[in-house]
């Protein structure tokens, strides 16, 4: 009763502050609801019994990725894009393909089956905590994807200071 | 799991929250007296290391100074720059505030007595400290000056270039406690021979203590507020009490900074074994006791360091934070592993 | 199954939050209440040492906090990463190590390149 009422809240935040951080005409206020976009979608995880996964949604969402948009924005000059009436003349095409994506995620909705029961109950996860249990499932079943991961790092290293530094000495 | 009723009629849950919002109560009634007397402390170490005497007007040695700092901060007029962005011009202290002060809901002051003893509770206040950065970047933006600007562009990369290794230098810890519960790690520090993981951990705690100092925009790393650069740096345009929740927000990062330290590398509440053996009475002191006198110690350093260093370069502030702290933490958590790989070769299941 | 779950360990934190925000909102309403209100068009003028403030405020700034921003989230992605391999380590044992070696080297990799480009160098 309590979960469902949380899960409704939580879901009718995100919906409407997801349509209010796109249709802003002020790119900061944007900003602002989808940080609290992201603060529900962690709302929405430790009803999932992600705790970790939670945690690192704020970390580096709301903490790190957001920080990034802000300092393009704040190089952006605000004033000149408020008076437009607006921004982006391709939206019926954003449009079409955005509503694309939700037959594709409907179809999928409809003919998805949940599988088994995997080991990491409730009672399971309250035992070992899940932090404990994403480092022993990443770091032994899962190690390929775990280094592979490490190289995407590395391309966006080299990504971002090949792209940001044109003038190499 | 839940009980119709309990004491006197009143539903178990009621009970539940209550007891909830008296512990918060208690913990923000006395992080705000340190916060309040925190700049006391300041102003008179600062001034007897400056051979001066502090305040001494209010009160009997100005010990009622903060009182009255705080009483005017209510009094003092509100100045809202004509062009600035009002909602975050509002908003913006309210969230560094926040951001700050929920922290200490994970931080236990001594045994059991914590707000929320949650399983990520050292990831929790990472996340609040990554959202600290929110109220310096949105109040200098909306201020509409340049000064606040400059401020708050130099602030927000400065907090995340030193967010990398002040999250790192705990990774240490986390190795030898295998915990991310403070309560646990503290717990497992009294276990541990030394007593404290400074002993082990002397590498990680330095990064830590060199990141949590910029990550609070504190002297030697104050250069967001620089004075003779930037007036007041990303809080120029804001006065009376928004101006106040910037600076209680600032001094209660210190307080989580300093806390954080007891609790990871000092060993919190508790006393070293080889300490109790000696001195068997010491036991009975209350663990909130030693909590305290470290935490005191731990922001005497924070002042003693600003009273002592020159401010540094911004491309001296950036090259220490990502060309020797973040080595170093690197470094300190291949070093633990190796070792705890050599002592516990096969691992403990 | 999904939603048979309740966080109750995070009640306080939510309370908490909730507590903050007030204590915010409430210190600056008493602030409202008790304060003189007296502005005049100089006053809620721009600070700028006492001129007339000229120009725009926000100006364009070094691209230097661009690459410091993207290295930020890639560092970050990376310590996320390695809280919970120091907290399983006990479990996971040599394997893990080797693992985390190797994924801190690829990543030192990256770190030695962004160094020789002078990505954390200011001018």
């Amino acid at each position: 009763m309590i979960n469902q009422a949380f899960f409704f809240y939580f879901s009718a935040v995100i919906v409407a502050t997801s349509l209010l951080a796109i249709t802003r005409k002020n790119v900061m206020h944007g900003v602002l609801y989808m940080l609290l976009l992201f603060f529900h979608i962690a709302g929405l995880y430790l009803f999932l019994n992600a705790e970790f996964i939670s945690a690192v949604q704020v970390i580096v969402y709301a903490g790190a990725i957001m920080v990034l948009f802000l300092f393009v924005i704040m190089l952006l000059n605000l004033r000149d894009d408020i008076r437009k009436k607006q921004f982006i003349a391709t939206w019926p095409m954003g449009l079409l393909v955005s509503s694309g994506i939700l037959m594709v995620i409907l179809m999928a909705m409809l003919t998805i089956k949940t599988g088994a029961h995997g080991v990491w109950g409730i009672a399971q996860l309250e035992r070992v905590t899940q932090t404990v249990a994403i480092g022993t499932v990443m770091y032994t079943q899962y190690l390929f994807p775990f280094e592979v991961a490490s190289l995407v790092l590395l391309v966006a290293i080299i990504g971002a200071i090949v792209l940001a530094k044109k003038r190499i000495k | 799991m839940i009980p119709e009723t309990a004491m006197f009629g009143i539903p178990q849950w009621l009970w539940t929250i209550a007891v909830i919002i008296v512990k918060i109560a208690i913990v923000l009634g006395g992080v705000m007296l340190h916060v309040a007397y925190a700049t006391y402390f300041e102003r008179k170490v600062i001034g007897r290391m400056q051979n001066r005497l502090g305040p001494m007007v209010v009160g009997p040695y100005g010990i009622l100074q903060p009182i009255a700092d705080g009483i005017k901060s209510f009094f003092k007029e509100d100045i809202i720059p004509t062009n600035a962005d009002k909602p975050i011009f509002f908003m913006a202290p309210i969230l560094g505030l926040m951001a700050a002060l929920s922290s200490l809901a994970v931080v236990p002051f001594f045994n059991g007595f914590v707000v929320a003893n949650i399983n990520i509770g050292l990831l929790f206040l990472f996340a609040m400290s990554s959202l600290a950065v929110y109220g310096v970047i949105l109040g200098g933006w909306s201020s509409n000056s340049k000064y606040s600007f400059l401020g708050a562009l130099r602030a927000s990369a400065q907090v995340i270039s030193y967010e990398v290794p002040l999250g790192l230098s705990l990774v240490g810890v986390m190795l030898m406690a295998g915990s991310l519960n403070i309560t646990d790690i503290v717990n497992a520090q009294s276990r541990y021979p030394g007593g404290m993981y400074i002993t082990a951990q002397w590498l990680g705690f330095f990064v830590f203590v060199v990141s949590a100092i910029a990550e609070t925009n504190r002297s030697p790393f104050d250069l967001p507020e620089a004075e003779t650069e930037l007036i007041a740096g990303f809080f120029t345009e804001y006065s009376g009490m928004r101006f106040a929740l910037f600076f209680m927000a600032e001094y209660t990062g210190m307080i989580i900074m300093c806390s954080i330290a007891v609790l990871c590398f000092l060993g919190g509440w508790t006393l070293p074994p080889f300490v109790l053996k000696l001195m068997p009475f010491l036991g009975a002191v209350p663990g909130v006791v030693w909590f305290a006198m470290k935490l005191y110690v731990c922001i005497f350093f924070y002042y003693w360091i600003r009273a002592t260093l020159p401010r540094y370069r911004y491309d001296q502030l950036m090259s220490i934070g990502w060309k020797v702290l973040i080595p170093l933490a690197l470094v300190n958590i291949v070093i633990t592993s190796l070792i705890k790989m050599l002592v516990h070769p096969t691992g403990t299941p | 199954m999904p939603g048979t779950y309740t966080p109750v360990g995070y009640l306080p934190v939510l309370i908490f939050l909730i507590i903050a925000l007030g204590f915010g909102l409430g210190s600056l309403l008493f602030g409202y209440i008790l304060r003189p209100r007296r502005p005049y068009d100089e006053k809620l003028s721009t600070y700028e040492s006492g001129m007339v403030p000229e120009g725009e405020p926000r100006q364009k700034f070094s691209v230097q906090y661009y690459i410091i921003a993207i290295l930020f989230v890639v560092f970050d992605v990376e310590a996320v990463f390695l809280y919970p391999w120091a907290v399983s380590f006990d479990k996971i044992g040599l394997y893990a190590f080797i693992e985390m070696i190797l994924f801190i080297v690829v990543l030192v990799i990256g770190y030695i390149y962004a160094w020789r480009k002078d990505a954390f160098l200011w001018d």
